[in-house]
């Protein structure tokens, strides 16, 4: 007697999806639910291609080897006290950034991929999502491993949970994940698996890896280098989905593209603190907001689109404003925090002029006319003992929850106000993208947690700004104002007293 | 006399994160574990209602009956994060690999009786739609469940069901020269023999369980406890020539069970001892889901063992033993 030996692919699929089976004493749809309530036809659930083939063991094996890597350095980083090799004290807000607004999110997208884990029909796809869902808990926990060490000598760090759920500007990365968990099994796979992991991964996680690397945070990089195959893998699982669902019924795809619309614009105005990262927060740059923008997502996305053209799918609604912005975004979020500093658990600073000469070449359009002059008026102003603090607090758009401070399409001069009426209220939009999303799903929207709304309500710690920054568990005059004169600063020139010196001879 | 590598000693200004010190108590250096658990999960402040489940928030303590004051009561005596899991189940897994290896390269499994081949067919392999089921249901806990100091082992657990049904079929291939036809006969059996319907009738209902506690406790204490339990421990006996080595292809099995129990035990435990509420919800609980399992065992132990179901009865026994030891009422 001959046996036919499986190949490779057949045993992976005996070993996963094969495990599945049709339910009789409970009826599938009361054992999968959520599946068709967003109007997305499956007809086949057997045609989905496994984006990777790890069973367990192996999965295991290669996952206990990063870890054991990334910890010897770990440990190796806080017994050496790598904190000190730092490009610049002021590098250390990136961090802060990171762990307060980033990290929390890698844990929603955990809880979220352990969600459509449990409740997509196909069993491949199960399969594929509960190891996203493992990569993703190891995201946030080695994140916080990572940044613990930072935790003991910087200031900023040490609420990040608490902050997470109630800081005005950690509400804009919240109820961008809050939004993906509350959509259906579907909506987040695209949100999540493709918008943000495929299509503009290579614009968050990236920048900050790369800033790691050069501004010698060892320890944030060789988890960015651990991460990589991780990433890699959710990758191939964001595209296999929007195939498969483009592939499977010609009525998913303007689902589809409205997902795509909608995650494509949540993510670039997410993205815009990125952008303000890259261009204002790293001591040593690694590329411009701008540069990276037209590398990764023109370019990129841009051929990406074209591959997806063959189904019909068109490239996101708005690509053309975020690329316009792209010139404008870093500034504009850099002017707000700048403004804000005394609520933000990070500190701010004016660029010098070699920083401020670097942004005249990397924005050659609209640096110089638009940009310059309000730093260099500010940075007068500082020097005059008027630092100028903005204690009004801003309106806040309804969708992205920034607050209100960018500009008409085609006019840098003119603040972009949009509104809707739903139900005999007004809602108040910073762009047409966000005031879109809104109308899709007003009733979605008018839920939205707003931060300067429920501090007018009195649910945030009283009225003035130490009540709502007491609240916050901010402790001011740490966490927050200045990089100058903060105990940051301190504690960096004890450690490197000629830094300053330094720092002006270039 | 000893080596001594001068450093230069900077003092932190910190030990560990605000909300961990103060469970802690204060300023004190935390393990890894506690940084990694304490706290992670949004509490407050949510935006927007799920549209697949609106009556509650994404996260939300009324998604089960119990009532913790602090959902980071229950801790895990394992401490895992996520490093400390994978490290661990690498470890187990290279047993894995060298006992198929030593079972393989002796053709043990080719020489078995055609009783035990039989055993294996109808009372192992399709052990791993079992195993499947409990994957499904970690995985649900992890989705609805509230705090990280319970949902992030629960997304270990699935994995782990993941591996162990993956075990399972690794062994079929074994016993089929890797073509799969023992995996679907399997599936067959599982579908259609009598012996399991018990058994799959059971795991079906818990797939539609609303309240992720109660499911967790039919999971653990019933179906770990009593159907796993069943199998691995008690129906050694039906494998007859196979028994040692299936106990060598299953070593992980035995190890995993006594290992991820020490968890989910201490976890029913906290939760029972909260209150006189929970204690009675969750000993109504194990009462019937561990009776539903014997119950489902009993046909099983009956074609395996030619018992009448003795094996199940004792299997059932051991689990409400456990169970009164957790101080349940059982």
């Amino acid at each position: 007697m001959t046996v036919k030996k499986l190949g490779l692919r057949q045993r992976y699929e005996h070993m996963t999806r094969g495990l599945d089976w049709e339910t009789t004493y409970q009826k599938m749809d009361d054992v999968f639910p959520y599946d068709s309530f967003e109007g997305i036809k499956i007809k086949d659930w057997s045609a989905w291609e496994d984006p990777f083939r790890l069973t367990m063991d192996t999965y295991w094996k290669f996952q206990a080897e990063k870890e054991r890597k990334l910890y010897a350095v770990l440990d190796a980083f806080a017994q050496n006290n790598g904190q000190t090799n730092l490009s610049d004290g002021r590098y250390v807000n990136v961090v802060k950034l990171f762990l307060t607004g980033i990290s929390p999110e890698e844990y929603q997208a955990h809880r979220g991929f352990a969600f459509t884990g449990r409740h997509l029909r196909g069993a491949g796809a199960r399969v594929a999502a509960q190891m996203q869902s493992l990569d993703e808990l190891r995201h946030l926990q080695t994140q916080v491993h990572t940044i613990s060490h930072y935790n003991k000598f910087f200031d900023g760090i040490s609420e990040f949970p608490h902050m997470h759920d109630r800081v005005w500007y950690l509400s804009v990365p919240k109820s961008f994940f809050d939004d993906a968990r509350s959509a259906g099994p579907f909506e987040f796979m695209i949100a999540i698996g493709f918008a943000f992991e495929y299509l503009l991964t290579n614009l968050l996680f990236v920048p900050f890896m790369s800033g790691a690397a050069y501004n010698g945070d060892m320890s944030t990089v060789t988890f960015g280098f651990s991460a990589q195959s991780d990433e890699s893998r959710h990758m191939t699982l964001g595209i296999e989905v929007i195939k498969f669902l483009l592939e499977q019924h010609p009525d998913n795809l303007p689902i589809v593209q409205k997902w795509v619309d909608k995650w494509f614009w949540r993510g670039h105005r997410l993205l815009g603190l990125v952008a303000m990262m890259m261009d204002y927060m790293l001591p040593k740059k690694v590329m411009s907001w701008k540069e990276a923008w037209d590398i990764y997502f023109v370019e990129a996305g841009g051929s990406l689109f074209q591959d997806l053209e063959r189904y019909g799918l068109k490239m996101p609604k708005y690509a053309d404003i975020a690329t316009e912005e792209a010139e404008h975004i870093s500034h504009q979020n850099w002017a707000v925090f700048y403004q804000y500093t005394h609520a933000a658990a990070f500190h701010t600073w004016m660029p010098d002029k070699e920083h401020l000469d670097w942004l005249s070449a990397k924005y050659p359009n609209t640096f110089d006319k638009y940009y310059r002059p309000r730093w260099e008026l500010w940075a007068e102003m500082e020097k005059e003992g008027k630092r100028f603090y903005n204690m009004a607090l801003p309106q806040l758009c309804q969708t992205c929850q920034i607050p209100m401070a960018y500009t008409e399409p085609g006019n840098p001069a003119a603040i972009c106000f949009r509104a809707t009426q739903f139900q005999g209220e007004t809602y108040h939009f910073c762009s047409d993208g966000c005031k879109d999303i809104f109308d899709g799903e007003p009733e979605k929207y008018v839920q939205a947690w707003m931060p300067v709304q429920q501090i007018f309500q009195g649910n945030c710690g009283g009225a003035t700004v130490p009540d709502v920054l007491a609240w916050y568990n901010m402790n001011a005059g740490a966490d927050n104002m200045d990089y100058t004169g903060s105990p940051d600063e301190k504690i960096w020139k004890e450690w490197h007293p000629d830094a300053d010196v330094a720092r002006k001879a270039v | 006399m000893s080596v001594q590598i001068k450093t230069v000693d900077i003092a932190p200004r910190r030990q560990t994160f605000g909300h961990v010190a103060r469970r802690l108590g204060g300023d004190k250096p935390a393990s890894r574990y506690q940084e990694a658990t304490y706290d992670i999960q949004a509490t407050a402040n949510f935006h927007y209602k799920p549209y697949w489940e609106p009556e509650f928030w994404t996260y939300d303590t009324r998604k089960t009956a119990v009532v913790m004051d602090d959902w980071y009561k229950p801790i895990d005596p394992r401490q895992y994060y996520y490093a400390a899991y994978n490290i661990a189940r690498a470890n187990m897994n290279q047993a894995v690999d060298r006992n198929f290896s030593f079972v393989e390269e002796r053709g043990l499994l080719a020489k078995i009786s055609p009783q035990a081949r039989a055993a294996l067919e109808r009372g192992l392999l399709p052990l791993r739609h079992l195993h499947w089921g409990g994957n499904m249901n970690m995985t649900e806990i992890c989705q609805r469940g509230y705090g990280t100091a319970i949902t992030a082992p629960c997304i270990f657990s699935a994995a782990d069901q993941l591996g162990m049904a993956q075990i399972i079929s690794r062994i079929g291939l074994v016993l089929d020269s890797q073509s799969a036809t023992s995996l679907d006969a399997a599936k067959k059996t599982w579908l259609e023999d009598p012996a399991w319907q018990e058994v799959r009738r059971l795991i079906e209902d818990s797939f539609v369980e609303r309240d992720w506690f109660q499911l967790y406790v039919a999971q653990t204490l019933g179906v770990n406890g009593v159907l796993l339990d069943f199998i691995y421990k008690f129906a050694e006996p039906a494998f007859a020539d196979a028994g040692l080595s299936v106990a060598m292809l299953t070593e992980f099995m035995q190890d995993w069970r006594a290992e991820e129990s020490r968890w989910s035990d201490s976890v029913v435990k906290v939760v029972a001892a909260e209150s006189a509420h929970n204690k009675a919800l969750v000993s109504q609980w194990a009462t019937h889901w561990i009776a539903r399992a014997v119950e489902a065992a009993k046909p099983l132990c009956s074609a395996l063992l030619g018992d009448g179901g003795k094996a199940a009865l004792a299997a059932g026994e051991a689990a409400r033993l456990r169970a009164a030891a957790l101080g349940l009422e059982v």
